[in-house]
């Protein structure tokens, strides 16, 4: 099953584009993926999710119509962590945790950069949990993409913030006893403008999410659900095997009821979200006209526009915080905030940092001040 | 203000404190002071002391705030081992700061606060004002003035309706037009400032200008002050001047590094005594295109600072040492990207949180070691407050040129401490070129099967600039060099990933080499050694210029020979170092700290350098180091221990 697209956000009517200070391609022939592939020979292990979403990003990247030398993408340490080596942009590989601080440099300082950041469920929830939620309240003008395996790779086989409690690995034999966070709840915590959630292996869908998030004008926090064959091996298979799938994705698309499940012979939803009156939450449903199941009607129409993060907080936690049965996937919010950067560079204009006037002559009357004195 | 006709007395210098609580207004009353005997043309170093909080509870000793100020008619180095004149606001002021003034000084005491209960705050079993004659009162010896200063300007100001608690708080001014008076200070200076201070309360601004007036008077009519001081203007370099801080001056000096760089200045940084009114006050300067980013923590700052370098600006973070710790990863970062970076520490009391509003030099080690690895970062610091403007420009000038993150090391004391500064004419300042590649700079080639040979067009970032070893700086936006990197080991010119032993080898030693090759562009140094006989060197660095020349001023004075050097680049040292120090017998190191640039001197030149440590969280004093820079003097010279005579060097003169 290839998830509806969320044509609704592509781009949102009356936002400015993330990229829309960007130069555009000009060339003579059309850019293609093997543009924006580096020389450098791909190191991740046979099997590992991130070869499925580089392709994406390779293939993906030349639809942006921008110029490949303003394109940076950043990211710290870990496995996922080594994307910009393998794309022919600008790129750092920083250090561990701090990509989105050194992206919020490069974003501030040029608006004319598309600015993407590589990071995954350690890197950016652990050792970089501030920098993180910081640009994300900042609402600085990037994408991040978060690959979540739910596992330390690079260091081996350790648990990270996003393991299921209970979890057995190489420092927790007797199992985790910490509690993970939802990234997407965390997200909409910090007042992200833009939350989505998508999987390595959906490359449809994968790219419709990239290209919403480029588009989105503000910090785009994107969690890509990634599988690690070597030391999470299955984490997903829930929303990935063709029988489970139906039952496991809440396919989230703007401006539609949330519903989901293997349909019935006439193709009518079995499964969808409505208000939890009980709890003030969402919960999952059956669908029909049944005891105990809701009508079509009172499902819950998704509104990622919606400027309360409120009802967007509420589906984040349908996504299972143990063994991944359930997720929700899709955009869960796109709202429009001034970015930190746009406001920053307005304030240097306002002060007059475009200005005509000879910056060494006011060096000169900065640095004199207004009370000095003249020896002769 | 009225003709006086009181006695004038002609002084060559005098150094006043002003002490009080927190909320007493200290800083600003030792401000316009200086402010007025710059703009009377006094040579004048300046120190303020404070607490840490912002209002330690009142009228108790760690509640005191003090501003001491030392002006005289000639080139002085120091803001004076000991005051003449205190004034103390209250019975906490007079207790903390007494111990300090010698014999014979002047002391003007605001009688009001001196209540029981204040008095017991401040640690007085008895009113110390009461027993002011008799033998054996800790104010014997002293010239002491009591004079209600509360009261009275209560009784001045009376007739703007304040209520009494504001009424008291114009005290501070009162007292400053009693010392403009006493010492013969413009007052056209204070009376403008005051003005525009207060232009939105027109009852506050015309209670302080009218209790800084009553100061004054009440020094003209009163029968208490018989003498008038005068200190002369002191000669001085022919140029227009301004009094400047430390943090001033760096700020101005990294505006200036932008400007003459043409790069647009990035500021990342994170609150910090005493370091944030850096921040403060690049704020305010987004006209010249500087950004300022207040971020998350000190590590955010430092990362913004980088991607802001990586990206073609100047990229600066501000900090003090507890904040370098934090940045340690990230600027090995920036070491093994060389990509530009200032790392302003200003240094303050170690180690953790120490002692946040007093100064210190023991950050040096961490500057010069403190990251992983093999990581050199060359080191700048400025030697005075007006100095930090051009220690901010060299360290700008290094960082671009050698595409490397630079250190600039200055201190609680600079940072805070003012001095006239001869404004510098912009035309004279050196032009800093960023240089950016804009094309390609490699060619490779590739042999096909049929043995055709194909040559491509390359940007490898790694390769070097055979005078600096710097690399090309390409930013993103520059087509045809697109690259990555990172904190991972580079092959040498292509850049890409390599984990071969031999390279990481080459690069280790690479990075090392460009950072030694800096000492190539740096001038000799000036070595003061006015006889030519000394057998003693003293050699500082950072702050400690100004004392360190006042010791070996008296030194002189008392008839000894003896040199002096100052460093400014403590990474690389310059080339000439070690011949200089060869040729003395004795090397004398002063520091405040625990002799860490004399180990880095015993580890690279093999000499015996003689420590001088202090770390009280207070400038080095001129006297203390006469007598420790003489005896040395006596030992290098022969000179029997009971024939040295150092009582010219050593003496405390007091004027009144």
């Amino acid at each position: 099953m290839t998830l509806t697209p969320n044509r609704t956000d592509l781009p949102t009517p009356g936002l400015r584009s993330g990229t829309e200070s960007v130069p555009a391609y000009e060339g003579a022939t059309p850019q293609t993926g093997k543009d924006f592939t580096s020389d450098q020979e791909v190191r991740w292990c046979p099997g590992c999710g991130d070869y499925a979403v580089l392709k994406a990003v390779q293939s993906f990247l030349p639809d942006l119509g921008l110029r490949r030398e303003n394109i940076v993408f950043v990211s710290g340490i870990g496995c996922s962590s080594r994307f910009p080596y393998y794309l022919d942009t600008y790129g750092m590989h920083s250090i561990h945790g701090r990509a989105p601080s050194i992206a919020t440099g490069i974003a501030t300082a040029r608006e004319d950069l598309s600015v993407w950041v590589v990071t995954g469920d350690g890197d950016a929830l652990s050792i970089g949990g501030n920098h993180l939620i910081h640009a994300l309240r900042r609402n600085v003008n990037m994408t991040i993409l978060l690959f979540n395996n739910r596992i330390y790779g690079l260091t081996k086989g350790q648990y990270s913030p996003t393991s299921e409690a209970g979890k057995v690995t190489k420092s927790t034999p007797m199992g985790s006893v910490d509690h993970p966070f939802n990234p997407v709840s965390l997200a909409l915590g910090a007042e992200a403008s833009f939350v989505a959630r998508t999987i390595d292996s959906d490359r449809k869908h994968l790219t419709e999410v990239l290209a919403a998030a480029a588009a989105h004008r503000g910090t785009s926090l994107v969690e890509i659900y990634q599988n690690c064959p070597i030391f999470n091996d299955g984490a997903f298979d829930a929303i990935k095997d063709r029988d489970t799938k139906a039952d496991a994705i809440i396919p989230l698309v703007h401006g539609e009821p949330i519903t989901f499940g293997v349909p019935t012979e006439d193709g009518r939803a079995t499964k969808g979200v409505a208000h939890d009156p009980a709890t003030g939450g969402v919960r999952v449903v059956e669908v029909g006209d049944g005891p105990g199941q809701v009508g079509e009607g009172d499902l819950l129409v998704h509104d990622a526009h919606n400027p309360d993060p409120s009802v967007a907080f509420a589906i984040s936690r349908l996504t299972d915080a143990g063994y991944l049965h359930t997720s929700p996937i899709g955009i869960f919010r796109q709202v429009e905030r001034e970015t930190y950067d746009d406001q920053a560079r307005a304030q240097l204009a306002t002060a007059g940092a475009t200005s005509d006037a000879d910056p060494s002559e006011r060096l000169g009357a900065l640095i004199t001040g207004a009370d000095t004195w003249t020896v002769v | 203000m009225s003709e006086n006709t009181k006695q004038v007395k002609q002084l060559d210098r005098v150094i006043i404190r002003f002490a009080g609580d927190s909320g007493d207004g200290m800083q600003l009353t030792g401000d316009r002071f200086t402010a007025e005997s710059a703009s009377f043309g006094n040579d004048l170093v300046t120190l303020p002391n404070f607490p840490a909080e912002i209002r330690a509870p009142q009228g108790t000793l760690p509640g005191v705030s003090s501003f001491q100020v030392h002006f005289a008619d000639h080139d002085i180095l120091t803001p004076g081992d000991a005051p003449d004149v205190l004034v103390a606001m209250n019975p906490a002021a007079l207790k903390a700061n007494l111990g300090d003034l010698p014999k014979g000084a002047t002391v003007i005491v605001d009688t009001h606060d001196f209540s029981a209960r204040n008095l017991v705050k401040a640690g007085y079993d008895a009113n110390p004002l009461e027993a002011l004659d008799s033998p054996g009162s800790e104010l014997d010896g002293f010239n002491v003035h009591p004079v209600d200063l509360t009261g009275m300007t209560v009784g001045a100001v009376k007739e703007f309706g304040l209520s009494r608690k504001d009424a008291a708080r114009a005290k501070n001014m009162f007292a400053l037009g009693l010392l403009s008076w006493m010492y013969g200070r413009p007052t056209e200076g204070t009376e403008t400032f005051l003005a525009r201070k207060f232009a939105k309360d027109a009852a506050v601004r015309d209670a302080n200008l009218t209790a800084f007036r009553a100061g004054w008077n009440f020094g003209e009519t009163t029968e208490t002050f018989v003498v008038r001081y005068e200190v002369k203007p002191a000669p001085m370099a022919a140029g227009t001047y301004r009094n400047i801080t430390g943090n001033l001056a760096l700020s101005y000096g990294l505006v200036a590094a932008g400007v003459q760089s043409g790069l647009p200045l990035f500021l990342g940084s994170y609150p910090i005594t005493p370091a944030s009114d850096i921040l403060h006050e690049l704020s305010k300067h987004k006209g010249f295109g500087v950004t300022t980013f207040q971020a998350e923590d000190e590590i955010a700052g430092v990362g913004a600072a980088i991607g802001a370098s990586f990206s073609g600006a100047l990229g600066v973070t501000t900090t003090s040492g507890p904040g370098i710790a934090l940045k340690s990863e990230a600027i090995g970062l920036a070491v093994m990207t060389e990509l530009p970076l200032l790392v302003v520490d200003v240094q303050r009391g170690g180690p953790s949180t120490g002692l946040p509003t007093k100064t210190e030099q023991a950050d040096l080690l961490q500057a010069m070691f403190g990251r992983n690895g093999e990581a050199p970062v060359p080191i700048v610091a400025p030697q005075s407050p007006g100095d930090c403007f051009d220690a901010a420009l060299e360290a700008a000038r290094i960082a671009i040129t050698y595409r490397t993150p630079v250190m600039l090391l200055s201190d609680g004391y600079l940072a805070n401490g003012s001095e006239p500064w001869r404004i510098p004419e912009v035309a004279d300042l050196s032009v800093i070129d960023p240089a950016f590649a804009t094309a390609t700079n490699h060619t490779s080639t590739s042999t096909a099967k049929d043995g055709t040979v194909t040559e491509t067009e390359e940007f490898w970032p790694y390769l070097r600039d055979e005078e600096t070893l710097a690399r090309p700086w390409a930013i993103p936006g520059t087509a045809g060099l697109e690259h990555r990197i990172g904190g991972l080991e580079k092959g040498e010119g292509h850049g890409n990933i390599s984990y071969d032993p031999a390279n990481h080898e080459r690069m280790v030693r690479t990075r090392q080499a460009k950072v030694d090759r800096i000492a190539e562009s740096l001038p000799p140094l000036v070595v003061d050694d006015p006889s030519g006989r000394a057998k003693v060197l003293v050699l500082g660095w950072g702050s400690t210029y100004g004392p360190i020349g006042a010791g070996v001023r008296r030194v002189r004075r008392a008839g000894y020979d003896v040199a002096q050097v100052h460093l400014r680049h403590l990474n690389p040292f310059p080339k000439d170092l070690g011949e200089i120090l060869a040729r003395y017998d004795k090397v004398l190191v002063p520091e405040m700290n625990l002799g860490q640039l004399s180990m880095l001197l015993r580890a690279k030149y093999l000499v015996d350098a003689v420590g001088h440590h202090q770390v009280n969280g207070m400038p080095l004093k001129a006297a203390e180091l006469a007598q420790v820079i003489g005896e040395l003097v006596a030992q290098a010279e022969g000179i029997p221990a009971d024939q040295l005579d150092l009582s010219v060097a050593t003496s405390q003169e007091v004027h009144q």
